[in-house]
């Protein structure tokens, strides 16, 4: 049992072991044996990348079913933003948090609301110079999970605050607690996500031991109930408590303009991503103070649990902000400190050095450099490794041999025809 | 007047992010009050687009907004820069505002000629240095 729990899955009948997934994943982190791709779960980051480019649907995503609401005595929902431009000709986000209520959750508090509570955190701890620049932000866990593996010198920088669903999880269970009277374990919080990552951030948090979320529903899972419910609503509830800022957040911009500055980036999609951590890294991005980084194009509203196009979405989300007030939830005192990371954010060394020892490392990286001017740089995959590269570090590590590589094998095969056909 | 509902404001200029509040008050009371939708919708649009102005650009003000049965009269003042030159600035795209709100979608230019569109009456007194008074009515059909 791996240690690592992922969202992102394989659905090994449904797999032909073709190499579309294996090009796609920003880390490298899939492999093909014996004709069935296998995700590493060390360095899968759950991106879902995966899940969007395989042809035959045999990657998926773990989430939360709706049936385990049923778990418990109060149930409260808490939306992603990125739900609320799902829905064509909609113009009140009441009609969406009414129709979660009507399907069978007690009450509603949707994530726009911490959104601009962390919106105004960050502004603080910006304006009070407490945060290393370029800050940034926490909020996309691939990117958080992506920077722990790979990038050591910018783990510093990410923002020690917890993302708007962990901080509208702590305020809805309080204000459940308050309402009710219940205990916490008879409280059932369920943030209904656009995403495998977020899945996985509620299983197993950066920031803390536990989280206060209980499950993550996926969007595309809830749909059609939740529509079917929103088309036959008796009356629309005013539920909603959110302004601009927060649902801006939806789509990639909208978190870094909510800091009110101009010195900011926002990246969004995996592969632009890593180039900024990357020129971030060698110190070629100044005279920024934010960075927005989003795992996927367009912003959690391009989140492959989502139904709608990510660009739709934008657009209806754009629709949905106009003539709505800036921000609706301010900050309290007491509340800074409750939002906070519990732990640092660490590198993890392990994932992708070759060994410990580092002279051992550097022999090793001798002899993979060996290997891969023996091999034939296509990159074409048909080994089960990504690169040519990325073979030579599994021969090294013991993982793959070269017969493996069919072009190799195809040359030794030719040879031994060669001698043979001289011998005739 | 005895049959009027007369509500204040205070519009911060310190903090961006409580603008659109005013606007939104009045829109909940005009709700409550069961008056059309269109006009409830008028009224808060261009409320809206006038309060964000006071903020933006001139450090906050007041509003007084009278609430009769047949019409909604609202006044927004403050004691900002003043409007430079009103002509330019009722031209549709012509903004003076700055860069960082118009990352979260404001400064299209459009405010000053949405209200006149949205409304049946609008005067604009405005003295550099001094400040600006704009005088809206939005009659309920």
């Amino acid at each position: 049992m791996s240690k690592y729990f992922h969202s992102v899955e394989l659905k090994a009948d449904l797999c032909c072991g073709c190499t579309n997934c294996l090009k796609r994943c920003p880390t490298e982190a899939i492999r093909v044996h014996g004709g069935k791709a296998k995700i590493l779960s060390e360095r899968c980051i759950d991106c879902g990348e995966c899940i969007r480019i395989c042809p035959h649907h045999a990657k998926t995503a773990h989430s939360t079913t709706f049936d385990e609401i049923k778990k418990y005595k109060y149930r409260v929902a808490i939306p992603a933003p990125a739900l609320f431009g799902q829905f064509n000709h909609l113009d009140n986000i009441d009609i969406v948090l009414t129709g979660l209520k009507k399907i069978g959750f007690d009450s509603v508090f949707e994530v726009s609301r911490g959104a601009e509570l962390v919106s105004e955190a960050t502004r603080k701890l910006i304006k009070e110079n407490k945060l290393k620049k370029p800050i940034i932000s926490s909020a996309c866990p691939a990117v958080v999970r992506l920077i722990k593996i790979r990038f050591p010198e910018l783990c510093n920088n990410v923002m020690p605050l917890k993302a708007p669903m962990e901080v509208s999880a702590k305020i809805a269970r309080q204000e459940a607690r308050e309402a009710t009277g219940l205990p916490d374990e008879d409280i059932g919080v369920f943030f209904i996500t656009p995403c495998p990552a977020k899945v996985t951030e509620v299983h197993s948090p950066n920031y803390a031991e536990k989280s206060a979320v209980n499950g993550a529903i996926a969007i595309s899972k809830i749909y059609p109930e939740l529509t079917h419910a929103m088309d036959h609503l008796d009356e629309v509830e005013t539920i909603a408590h959110s302004g601009l800022m927060g649902i801006g957040w939806a789509t990639s911009g909208g978190e870094a303009a909510a800091m009110l500055g101009d010195k900011y980036l926002a990246a969004d999609g995996i592969e632009n991503v890593i180039r900024v951590l990357e020129e971030l890294e060698d110190d070629h991005i100044r005279d920024v103070e934010f960075i927005e980084l989003n795992a996927c194009s367009g912003g959690c509203v391009g989140g492959v649990l989502t139904v709608e196009n990510p660009y739709v979405a934008q657009a209806r989300i754009h629709t949905l902000r106009k003539y709505m007030p800036v921000s609706m939830n301010h900050l309290e005192e007491r509340q800074l400190d409750m939002m906070m990371w519990e732990n640092e954010l660490e590198y993890d060394a392990d994932i992708f050095r070759l060994d410990e020892d580092i002279v051992k490392a550097m022999s090793m990286m001798a002899e993979m450099e060996e290997i891969l001017s023996g091999l034939p740089g296509l990159d074409c995959g048909s080994c089960g490794a990504p690169t040519c590269r990325a073979m030579a570090e599994d021969m090294v590590r013991g993982k793959a041999k070269e017969s493996d590589c069919i072009h190799r094998l195809k040359a030794k095969i030719q040879n031994v025809y060669d001698q043979l056909k001289n011998t005739i | 007047m005895s049959n009027a509902i007369h509500l204040h404001y205070e519009v911060s200029g310190e903090d961006f992010t409580r603008a659109g509040e005013a606007s939104g008050a009045v829109k909940k009371r005009l709700k409550s009050l069961g008056f059309n939708s269109d006009a409830i919708r008028r009224v808060a649009i261009a409320m809206y687009e006038a309060e964000i102005n006071m903020v933006i650009h001139a450090d906050g003000g007041y509003c007084d907004v009278d609430i009769y049965p047949d019409r909604i009269e609202i006044l927004l003042a403050d004691h900002g820069p003043g409007i430079a030159d009103v002509d330019k600035a009722m031209q549709e795209g012509f903004s003076t505002a700055p860069d960082n709100v118009r990352n979260l979608g404001f400064g299209a230019g459009m405010g000053l000629p949405n209200i006149k569109k949205y409304t049946d009456e609008m005067r604009i007194e405005t003295t550099i240095g001094v400040g600006t008074n704009l005088y809206l009515t939005v009659k309920v059909a």
